[in-house]
């Protein structure tokens, strides 16, 4: 009897739900991966600006963050403020979870657009409202090996489409590389794809973001253009053959590399001492005589929650991780580049030769489409379909066309929506 | 008898099972319940945030689903895994237990706990030491290969070879629970069948035949049974080795359930994918009872 009892007790204390009562002077902080613990390193200035103030954060490893976020807003037990891949604020926009910050930036000193590089901040724009704060930057350049280039005749990373098409046919031709490539295109990034439709000028989808614009000229411009180092072997085919991207690089395997700032500390450790004075960084070439051509405007941002129960506290930390200093104290911990631009011109970014490419590349970067459907339509569909053309199994038009067909089905949601709540006439 | 049948008695009955049905029908007949409904809806990540923006779409998430090719990729590629895949393991499974189960065989307890290791060993982990198995620069297996003057094979990234090579790994890592319960059914088989089959001069093949395999029935049964359930359910292997690639190739259908539902929050057409899976697995066990049943007869 009493273990039934016990038992039952049990069962409805586990209904009526143990919520964390949040204390008046707390805000509540999710934070993903290392900055989760990293970040912890600067609330302490925070803490006693503000006495009584406690900043409470919560890691979650990015693996789960998404499913946590979206079941969180579900349930109702969202925190004060979160981090956010910026390619997620569509989607919790779509929720109705986050707070419209258009109010508060607009009269802020250190939280506001001008302090920030204007593609990141784009993609906390939706349909002119603001709904988050940068806070870190992420974009991607090209890593490549100096030397190589010095033996093809290039003093120089390619500055246009051409250069770096003439680049690689030459690395090929080097004695010894028959059976090695020049660049490395892995079938199964959509982010190449995606950057190279962008500096063609492409919106990647057209009608607002409705419909797939991958068979239009720009698009097909571009895939066409990388579809070709794929098929005249100057990308390796199979992605598979690489599981070491630092031992290729080494090994000569591939000298071009587009990837974001978390490699340059990755590079510095995992490529022989003798390799160390031959890598460098660069921004992306353009399409035409545009340099450097676009990259995408990638990084977290800092978003508040409609339902959070200290707006204006929560707002004074997003406004105190902003400012320049916090920043860049914030860099050095984590190395996760600054959104604010003044950040930039201390002296450990104009030491860094590295960072460089970085910093110029920054004020060249576009958004994605900023729609809740963006990923799926990104790693489900352009991933799948670029894999199809690698292997030949579809030709370029075939591709591009099925590719907008089944774009097209997913955004089909998208279209009823927006004619519901009463956005665009069919 | 009328006593027993008092309301006191009714009134302890629900006391000591309302618990245990309450937990079951909470946990699993409304989640169950809802899941069907919401197969016929298309929600969303719109309708979380707003039910105004579900629609009903009445068999529409089904007939999406069959028009799909990506589904029937995934359906052949769930049937080819449980075909090979399930007999497959059966097989080693019993070939381990009949050896460990020899008294010619030595050090045979060292040999069952090695057997069962892959089975309580995280996949994640085996999944590392796999794919380094698999590599087709670096793989221990072309390195193998390479002395049969074999040339490399990319074994996870070709589309061909990418299933067998997950196939592989899972019998590995599956067939010692397996092994043991057929150790536990061939211990069951009196020895003195055996010794008057050996007088009436019958051979080791003929003694397997007559003898192991009819009285191993009922544990082969209740495995099949559970390798087939267990098999089409097929999700963590490509899901940790390839995330159903190359080409989908190694695309289940839990796993692309999993991605619609999980990863694209399209919940109503992942729930009519699982609907479809629970119709596969529930014709499957019939089938397969039916056919028991004929063959035992």
């Amino acid at each position: 009897m009493k273990t039934t009892l016990g038992f039952a007790l049990a069962f409805f204390l586990a209904f009526s739900g143990c919520q964390k009562k949040s204390q008046p002077n707390e805000i509540r902080f999710w934070a993903m991966g290392a900055e989760g613990e990293k970040v912890k390193l600067v609330i302490p200035e925070f803490e006693k600006e503000n006495p009584g103030v406690t900043v409470s954060v919560q890691m979650i490893p990015w693996t789960a963050a998404h499913e946590k976020l979206v079941t969180a807003v579900a349930s109702g037990t969202e925190p004060d403020l979160t981090q956010l891949g910026n390619t997620w604020i569509p989607e919790f926009v779509a929720l109705g979870a986050l707070k419209n910050l258009d109010s508060l930036a607009n009269q802020s000193e250190s939280a506001t657009q001008s302090k920030f590089f204007e593609g990141v901040w784009e993609t906390n724009v939706l349909d002119k409202n603001l709904y988050g704060i940068p806070w870190y930057v992420d974009t991607r350049v090209m890593f490549y090996r100096k030397d190589v280039f010095k033996k093809a005749g290039y003093d120089h990373p390619p500055k246009t489409w051409d250069e770096l098409r003439d680049l690689c046919e030459k690395i090929k031709k080097l004695p010894g590389n028959s059976k090695n490539y020049a660049i490395y295109l892995p079938a199964n990034e959509w982010s190449h794809f995606v950057t190279f439709g962008l500096q063609a000028g492409s919106p990647i989808l057209k009608d607002s973001d409705t419909r797939g614009a991958f068979s239009d000229p720009e698009f097909r411009r571009s895939f066409t253009y990388l579809m070709s180092f794929l098929y005249d072997s100057l990308a390796p085919p199979r992605f598979t053959e690489v599981t070491n991207v630092y031992q290729a690089i080494e090994q000569g395997f591939f000298s071009i590399y587009m990837s974001g700032p978390w490699n340059i500390p990755e590079f510095k450790k995992r490529l022989p001492e003798h390799l160390q004075s031959e890598w460098m960084t660069a921004p992306l070439p353009g399409p035409d005589n545009q340099y450097p051509g676009y990259s995408l405007a990638g990084g977290s941002s800092l978003v508040m929650f409609r339902n959070s129960k200290n707006p204006e506290l929560t707002w004074k930390f997003v406004e105190f991780l902003s400012r320049k200093s916090t920043q860049l104290k914030f860099f050095t911990v984590s190395g996760d580049l600054p959104a604010v631009k003044e950040a930039w011109q201390d002296s450990v970014f104009l030491a860094d030769p590295y960072l460089a490419a970085f910093r110029q590349q920054l004020d060249h970067v576009k958004s994605t489409p900023k729609i809740p459907e963006w990923e799926q339509i990104a790693f489900s569909r352009i991933q799948t379909f670029a894999e199809l053309a690698t292997a030949r199994k579809l030709t370029i038009d075939q591709t591009l066309k099925q590719l907008d067909e089944s774009v097209n089905i997913i955004l089909e949601k998208r279209r009823w929506y927006l004619e519901k709540i009463g956005k665009v006439k069919p | 008898m009328s006593a027993i049948r008092s309301s006191t008695h009714w009134g302890s009955v629900f006391l000591f099972l309302g618990p245990a049905l309450g937990a079951i029908g909470v946990f699993f007949f409304i989640p169950v319940i809802a899941a069907f409904f919401m197969s016929f809806t298309d929600f969303d990540i719109y309708s979380l945030g707003n039910w105004d923006f579900a629609r009903f779409v009445g068999f529409a998430n089904y007939q999406k689903l069959m028009e799909n090719p990506v589904f029937w990729q995934a359906l052949k590629n769930t049937f080819y895994f449980v075909l090979v895949g399930g007999p497959l393991s059966i097989a080693v499974s019993l070939m381990a237990a009949m050896m460990l189960n020899s008294p010619l065989t030595k050090l045979r307890s060292m040999f069952r706990v090695v057997y069962f290791l892959p089975v309580v060993t995280t996949l994640v982990a085996v999944a590392v030491i796999w794919r380094y198995i698999y590599h087709p620069k670096f793989g221990l297996l072309n390195y193998g290969l390479s002395f049969l003057d074999i040339s490399p094979v990319d074994w996870l990234g070709d589309p061909f070879w990418a299933m067998p090579s997950l196939i592989i790994m899972a019998v590995w890592k599956n067939f010692g629970y397996n092994m043991i319960i057929f150790i536990a059914g061939l211990q069951n088989i009196p020895k003195d069948l055996y010794e008057s089959a050996m007088l009436e001069g019958a051979n080791p093949w003929q003694q397997f035949r007559y003898i192991t395999l009819p009285m191993l029935a009922p544990t082969t049964v209740f495995i099949t049974l559970m390798t087939i359930i267990g098999y089409f359910q097929f999700f963590a292997e490509p899901y940790v080795m390839t995330q159903g690639g190359p080409l989908n190739e190694t695309l289940s259908i839990v796993l692309y359930m999993y991605q619609e539902g999980f990863r694209w929050w399209n919940m109503g057409f992942s729930a009519a994918i699982a609907f479809v899976l629970f119709i596969i697995i529930f014709i499957a066990t019939a089938i397969q009872l039916r056919l028991q049943k004929e063959g035992s007869h």
